[in-house]
């Protein structure tokens, strides 16, 4: 199990299910909100949520549909923001291979993984296959 | 039903603004409009402003590029305007240049860009 984002005392954390089409609108939406709450640079508010999309499209295309688990955290004084997402869908066999640029398993461009963990700070990846998948980012503000 | 993006007409150019955030499907349904409309009207160029899109994900990214490659294989040329900086920035790090994609700074310039490379195409 991997550890949890030190989430922040303020704010709390918000769940979405991640299950239809426009789940994915809504998990780019609550991205929004909390990177703007967290005081990024526009810049860096851009990568949090293009990440946030990539990976919410991820877990409903492969992972057949999940949770996101979002909120601001706080670790040596500094804020950002986190958002864990969950399946239990089928899990990645092979993470390497998943996390090279241009590979992929479907019908994608295979930059989801590989282009997210470029656009955050801190990016975990667990997973099993039969089990599931879990991807954590954060985004600190500078 | 998910929502369709307007395609307007300005002479012999489409016009798409994109104004909301996308659905998957509302950018699938853009692709096959924009196609449809580029034979029923006979267009030569697209023009896709973006100037209210913060973030452009891969799979919107490969949308441009495709309607890029499909007009181009109907006579037609798209061109892509209004892309914002921190947009510009996180696509690259993304790892998606959209090499094949024509860009102008605004709706002027692409529109511009599009009379000038269709007059040429005329000539020939």
């Amino acid at each position: 199990m991997t550890t949890p984002p030190p989430w922040a005392a303020e704010g709390g954390q918000q769940t979405h299910a991640i299950a239809k089409n426009d789940d994915v609108v809504r998990a780019r939406q609550l991205a929004r909100t909390l990177a703007q709450e967290s005081k990024l640079s526009l810049v860096d508010q851009t990568k949090f949520i293009t990440a946030a999309s990539e990976l919410a499209r991820n877990t409903m295309v492969y992972g057949g549909g999940g949770e996101l688990r979002a909120g601001l955290v706080r670790r040596n004084g500094r804020l950002g923001v986190a958002a864990v997402f969950d399946d239990t869908g089928p899990g990645i066999a092979d993470v390497d291979l998943a996390m090279t640029d241009g590979w992929t398993s479907g019908l994608g461009l295979g930059l989801g993984l590989s282009g997210a963990r470029r656009l955050v700070d801190e990016f975990l990846l667990d997973t099993e296959p039969g089990r599931g998948t879990t991807v954590t980012i954060i985004k600190w503000a500078r | 039903m998910s929502e369709r993006v307007p395609v307007l007409r300005i002479g012999d150019i489409l016009l798409v603004s994109i104004q909301v955030d996308l659905e998957d499907q509302t950018v699938m349904n853009l692709q096959e409009d924009l196609a449809e409309q580029i034979v029923s009207r006979s267009a030569r160029g697209v023009v896709i402003d973006i100037t209210a899109v913060e973030i452009v994900d891969s799979f919107v990214g490969r949308m441009l590029a495709t309607i890029a490659s499909i007009s181009r294989l109907l006579d037609a040329e798209t061109v892509v305007v209004g892309m914002r900086p921190a947009v510009a920035i996180t696509l690259v790090e993304l790892g998606l240049s959209l090499g094949g994609v024509r860009t102008a700074l605004d709706l002027e310039k692409g529109l511009a860009l599009l009379r000038r490379s269709v007059s040429r195409t005329d000539r020939r």
